[in-house]
């Protein structure tokens, strides 16, 4: 049987007197993109230091491509983009993706071919030879990004691998993972950007304060389909489009959930069939955005913000 | 510890001292010191010579200089290897550099160990070059050569891989500045506690060369400074020394009769690998 790329049980971390990770169970298949969602200072970053050894559990347990936590085997075949990401400024880009490509033990033979490979998948094609000291932060992330996926490793833990772009590159960077995917890694994906998360997993946990307070697959998080209409001239009191389903009414704004998207020209017949006119029609399906608010809200009173808001991070707690 | 990963950080660690100009402006400014040396020195030895001093004495004299100038180099590079080696480990630390690396299969003792090879090799590489060249310009000018050159440049190099392992092993724990003000003071202690311990044998204050003497062996720059002294000291001052009161001499900071014992050298040299294990499980301890 092959090993899950990443497997935890109970994984808890204290500083000092601050809960950073409390009772994490987490379990990311091959192959999968895995997205780690949450507030800044939720704990994240903390769990992926863990994974890679870079701190030591509190306790729990867990195992990386089949290996204890910082094994070093392990090491050799996972690929890391951190969030506060820095190389060497005296560096070329060819440079550090060599020392990377020497420190993972990429066989010789193989390391040039591997490097002009990711720095043209990150775009980097032509900066090769430029030092680091006069790249920009959006392109030392792509740089940070080709490092990660140098040998096509078995794992790629990317932690916030979009800060630092413009939507022209997170758009690269979405292709990018997804041909990692179809390379056959497993992408960890820590980000509180809830799009891109949205775009590009397979499955999510969403964490808050330390604890995971939702995890599964993308579709059972967000719920049912729907459908918001915008009507005028409904008649009050109107029953019709009940037989569809629940339905809300928001001023001009009628929302029918749970609703079966094949239904849809059947509620705009059925209100035009009572004489309502229909202005727009919206395929609604809760964002995950709003998952995730309905999440954390409920998770702690407080955190009242969008995500990243200070309201909804534990203090100190990121390391 | 994989011997390859070390030669892999060693070459990286040079590669940055010679990248950020610092190795240059290092020579630099050597050559500069060496080429005012040679004028001083020859200006020196050409008025004495106008004036009739006799050949001996102006060898005696220009070897006493050729100290002194070394004591400066000696400062120097001590202080150069104390500023290079605090951020070795604790800047790539604060600057998040570290954090891709060690995700690699890179142990941390590769690291520390790889880092301090370079910074090593560094050092012993300036100290030959600027120690060398201006024994050899000062023996141009002014035709006094050191008994013991190498073991001079030796000493120097001894003493410098003890500060930047000082250096090195602070900054796993502390912030470079830190870790590099707190080397400065305790390289400054030591040449202190060594000046202050030959005082008090002068003296036959006893209680206070003992408390020295412990401080000589905790820090050992200073027995160190001795044996490059040593390796400088012509033998006709060891000679005009021998039959006086030689440990009224000993209290003199530029002088030295004998080499330091060999137990201390072994001590030195156990003292760097201790302080460095030191460093390994502190780094080894730390949550990044």
């Amino acid at each position: 049987m092959i090993p899950a790329a990443i497997e935890t049980h109970g994984l808890r971390k204290v500083y000092g007197r601050t809960l950073a990770l409390d009772e994490l169970d987490l379990r990311v298949e091959p192959g999968e993109v895995f997205g780690f969602l949450g507030p800044n200072g939720a704990g994240k970053t903390t769990a992926v230091k863990l994974l890679l050894g870079l701190a030591r559990p509190t306790s729990g347990s867990g195992l990386v491509l089949g290996r204890p936590l910082g094994d070093r085997e392990a090491r050799r075949r996972i690929g890391y983009l951190p969030e506060m990401f820095r190389y060497q400024p005296w560096l070329s880009a060819h440079e550090v993706l060599a020392l990377h490509a020497e420190l993972a033990g990429l066989p010789r033979g193989s390391r040039e071919p591997e490097i002009g490979r990711v720095l043209a998948l990150a775009g980097l094609g032509a900066r090769g030879r430029d030092r680091m000291g006069g790249f920009s932060k959006g392109m030392q992330q792509r740089l940070g990004l080709a490092a990660a996926l140098l040998g096509d490793p078995a794992l790629v833990v990317l932690d916030e691998p979009t800060s630092a772009l413009d939507p022209l590159g997170r758009k690269d960077v979405r292709a990018i993972i997804r041909e990692a995917r179809e390379r056959g890694s497993a992408v960890l994906l820590n980000s509180h950007l809830l799009g891109e998360v949205e775009r590009l997993c397979d499955r999510v946990a969403i964490v808050n304060r330390g604890s995971v307070i939702a995890a599964g697959a993308l579709g059972d998080l967000l719920g049912e389909p729907a459908v918001r209409l915008r009507v005028s001239d409904l008649p009050a009191g109107d029953e019709t489009l009940a037989r569809f389903g629940p339905t809300a009414r928001e001023g001009d704004w009628l929302t029918i959930r749970p609703l079966d998207p094949a239904r849809i020209p059947d509620v705009v017949a059925a209100v035009v069939a009572v004489g309502g006119r229909v202005h727009a029609v919206d395929p609604a399906r809760r964002s995950l955005e709003d998952a995730f608010l309905d999440l954390v809200r409920g998770a702690d009173p407080r955190a009242d913000g969008l995500p990243g808001d200070d309201a909804a991070t534990v203090s100190g707690s990121s390391r | 510890m994989t011997p390859r990963l070390v030669l892999v950080i060693a070459s990286l660690t040079l590669r940055e001292i010679v990248r950020r100009r610092i190795l240059w402006v290092l020579l630099a400014l050597s050559l500069v010191s060496v080429v005012l040396v040679g004028w001083g020195v020859e200006r020196l030895v050409s008025t004495a010579r106008e004036q009739g001093v006799e050949e001996l004495e102006i060898r005696i004299g220009v070897s006493q200089v050729l100290i002194l100038i070394a004591f400066m180099f000696s400062f120097v590079l001590a202080m150069s290897a104390a500023f290079l080696s605090a951020p070795a480990i604790a800047s790539d630390v604060e600057s998040g550099t570290v954090l891709a690396m060690l995700a690699r299969p890179l142990r941390r003792v590769d690291l520390i160990v790889g880092r301090w090879l370079g910074l090593a090799i560094m050092v012993t590489g300036y100290a030959a070059l600027s120690g060398l060249l201006a024994t050899a310009v000062v023996g141009q000018v002014s035709g006094h050569v050191p008994p013991q050159p190498v073991v001079a440049v030796g000493f120097l190099a001894l003493q410098s891989i003890v500060v930047l392992t000082i250096a090195l092993t602070l900054g796993t724990r502390l912030p470079s500045i830190a870790a590099g003000a707190i080397t400065v003071v305790l390289f400054g202690l030591g040449w202190f506690a060594g000046v202050l311990g030959n005082i008090a044998i002068a003296f036959d204050a006893a209680p206070l060369a003992g408390g020295a003497d412990v401080v000589r062996v905790l820090i050992p720059t200073d027995g160190l400074w001795r044996g490059v002294i040593y390796g400088l000291e012509p033998p006709v001052v060891l000679l005009a020394a021998a039959g006086r009161n030689i440990e009224a001499m000993q209290a003199n900071p530029f002088f030295a009769s004998a080499p330091p014992p060999l137990p201390f050298v072994a001590w030195s040299v156990g003292w760097i690998v201790l302080v460095l294990c030191a460093g390994v499980v502190l780094f080894r301890r730390r949550e990044l």
